[in-house]
């Protein structure tokens, strides 16, 4: 029974979160916190922090760690499950109807317009990031400004794009930097 | 499409490998995912990366869980599909049931907390690095709608805040009705 109100209550996350992460964090508080119960607000709270400090996607975070709560490892599968079986069903039909339609002529020619866009939206979400990283308020003046942090943007930059170092790698390196760079020059 | 069970544990290698160290939500899997599987193993070209990420990010759920379902249908059909979604799912589930156990803790913890601040400038860097490269591509097309669109979906986007469906579902749009014109046109003639 707890297993398939876990199921059912992710699938809802899974179905109506368009646009990741950021849209799916009210569907599972309304799911988890509000409807069933399973966690307090602390503990979402809690959650979406460690979540965002964590690899992977917040909703897939949020299944395993509500199912693990309530019903343990099998409540944790449980409720990943649910949280992508609606992208399973749709992205899939996606899939093959582009691996079908791919080689049209029309559809090619909508897409060369689409493809533009995309490459706009990758590099809004990337300036945005950075963004952050550069200034550690909300408001963009010089007394925020995070020197080590835009220190570190400008060298990760120079070794991707000049010896297309592996990007985990560098994205290590940033991460053993920043540590160092507060344990050298204090912490601030 | 033949099944080949070397190429699926590849994938499967491949895709755990993104997911573990995907910080950062959607567009940086997106990004880790091209480097991957168009630069370095060229199972997928340049264009379908993007037209992934397009339905990626407008379908419902994760955006990293649905690009692993187009990348493992295009790489290896309906088996390539569940192994690239159970590489990518498994990473998140195995650290956050080992998390769950001093999750209160590992939140407040200082250095956790620096480490990830650094590795943040590294994601900006990733993102943007690619976002240089297919930017220049479609500099190259000589376009003027395309440079009109790439413009038009930034401004949207980062100056002004639009939802990203809304920039995907207006550039479709523009794609169709620039298709329909043209059409129109061949026939004419």
């Amino acid at each position: 029974m707890i297993y398939l109100q876990l199921f059912f209550a992710f699938l809802q996350v899974g179905l109506f979160s368009v646009g990741g992460g950021y849209a799916a964090i009210p569907l599972i508080q309304s799911q988890a916190v509000e409807k069933y119960g399973w966690l307090t607000l602390s503990a979402f709270t809690n959650l979406v922090t460690v979540a965002e400090m964590t690899p992977g996607p917040i909703a897939v975070n949020a299944a395993t760690f509500t199912g693990l709560q309530i019903a343990g490892i099998g409540g944790a599968a449980v409720a990943t499950l649910g949280c992508i079986s609606p992208s399973l069903c749709l992205v899939s039909a996606l899939a093959v109807l582009y691996g079908k339609y791919k080689k049209n002529t029309a559809f090619q020619n909508v897409l060369q317009i689409l493809r533009p866009a995309v490459v706009a939206l990758i590099f809004s979400a990337g300036l945005r990031i950075l963004r952050l990283v550069a200034f550690d308020e909300q408001t963009i003046a010089l007394q925020n400004a995070n020197y080590i942090g835009i220190l570190l943007f400008a060298g990760a930059f120079f070794v991707l794009r000049k010896w297309k170092l592996n990007p985990i790698l560098v994205l290590l390196m940033c991460g053993a930097l920043n540590l160092l760079f507060y344990a050298i020059f204090g912490w601030i | 499409m033949k099944l080949n069970g070397k190429t699926l544990c590849k994938l499967f290698i491949s895709t755990l490998y993104i997911s573990t160290f995907t910080f950062g939500g959607g567009f940086v899997i997106v990004n880790f995912m091209k480097r991957k599987f168009v630069d370095e193993l060229h199972w997928i070209d340049e264009q379908e990366m993007l037209d992934i990420t397009a339905m990626a990010q407008s379908a419902p759920g994760a955006i990293a869980v649905n690009a692993a379902i187009l990348v493992g249908w295009k790489v290896q059909g309906f088996f390539g599909m569940l192994t690239a979604v159970v590489g990518t799912i498994l990473p998140p589930m195995v650290i956050l049931t080992v998390i769950s156990f001093f999750y209160e803790k590992f939140a407040a913890n200082r250095y956790v907390a620096l480490v990830l601040q650094g590795m943040q400038a590294g994601v900006a860097a990733i993102i943007l690095d690619v976002a240089w490269g297919l930017g220049t591509s479609v500099l190259k097309s000589k376009e003027w709608l395309h440079y009109a669109v790439l413009l038009l979906a930034f401004v949207s986007a980062f100056v002004l805040g639009v939802n990203v469906i809304y920039i995907i579902l207006a550039s479709l749009a523009v794609g169709i009705l620039k298709e329909a014109l043209s059409h129109k046109r061949r026939c004419e003639k």
